[in-house]
């Protein structure tokens, strides 16, 4: 089971691009329409550089572009198929758009016992960093682990 | 168009949206979209193993159609942080509506916000996802 010690763990870190055409794949998967996303002439009017990403995309970006997406479980000895997402949160600083280059520094926040041990949740703390070294955003993410047995 | 955010008082309901079913098809989409290889999502057989009947939809995946649902009702450029709780499992077949309201005007690092209270939920009323975010005003 996952304890204390793993506060402050960190992992390696996930540099990934902002590439057009798998943007494109995702707005094609999740029906999005709006022309800001879809048009460059729309995103430079309403004031980006070039097409902007949607709110939940830098979760995927640093997913797609990690050597082992489910690092952290696996540094942490934690079973894929005992894991659920719990809570995720963004805070955004800059925009990030098509063309970006971004750099993704996860480490464990919090570890929390739930019910009886029969639960643990782990707080991930994501912070990115654009090619130009700005802070443009940080991730939260809490996973669930659903333990073998209640102690 | 955007619509304007300015002029917003609590109780607003500024976010209203409803989607398609959500597929098999969908999750094997978004499975490669989003770069989520999970296969508690697209594999029957790995779903079964860990003690659920079968595939679910990605959080996340719910999670990009409340974003979706936000940035049709207010600028995208305007939000300054989205977050969720994963309340249920969103099963195969789910007809998500997503809706906000405006549940505080904040001032948030001397700039003047609004809280927008989230949730997505399926066609029995059940919240799948709730969540918040905060908008510039």
């Amino acid at each position: 089971m996952v304890d204390q010690s793993a506060v402050g763990r960190t992992f390696t870190p996930v540099t990934a691009s902002v590439e057009p055409g798998r943007l494109r794949y995702f707005f094609e998967t999740i029906g999005e329409r709006n022309p800001v996303y879809r048009d460059p002439q729309a995103a430079r009017a309403a004031g980006y550089s070039a097409i902007p990403i949607p709110p939940t995309y830098l979760f995927c970006l640093e997913m797609m572009d990690a050597e082992n997406p489910f690092e952290f479980l696996t540094a942490l000895d934690i079973d894929l198929a005992r894991v659920l997402h719990g809570e995720q949160g963004f805070v955004y600083h800059v925009p990030a758009v098509v063309g970006d280059t971004l750099t993704f520094r996860a480490r464990v926040t919090e570890v929390t016992d739930k019910k009886n041990g029969s639960m643990t949740l782990i707080g991930v703390v994501t912070e990115v960093t654009r090619q130009d070294g700005v802070h443009i955003a940080d991730l939260k993410r809490t996973v669930v682990v659903r333990n073998r047995k209640a102690v | 168009m955007m619509a304007e955010t300015t002029n917003r008082a609590v109780g607003d309901r500024v976010v209203h949206k409803t989607f398609p079913p959500i597929t098999r098809h969908t999750l094997a989409l978004y499975c490669g979209a989003s770069g989520d290889h999970n296969p508690m999502h697209v594999d029957i057989d790995f779903a079964r193993k860990a003690g659920f009947p079968d595939v679910f939809a990605h959080g996340m995946l719910v999670m990009a159609y409340l974003g979706q649902a936000l940035t049709d009702a207010v600028s995208p450029r305007n939000i300054r942080a989205f977050s969720t709780r994963f309340a249920a499992i969103t099963q195969l077949g789910a007809r998500l509506t997503c809706e906000g309201h405006v549940s505080e005007l904040i001032e948030r690092d001397g700039e003047p916000c609004m809280k927008i209270a989230l949730v997505a939920k399926d066609d029995a009323g059940e919240a799948k996802l709730l969540g918040e975010a905060i908008v510039a005003r």
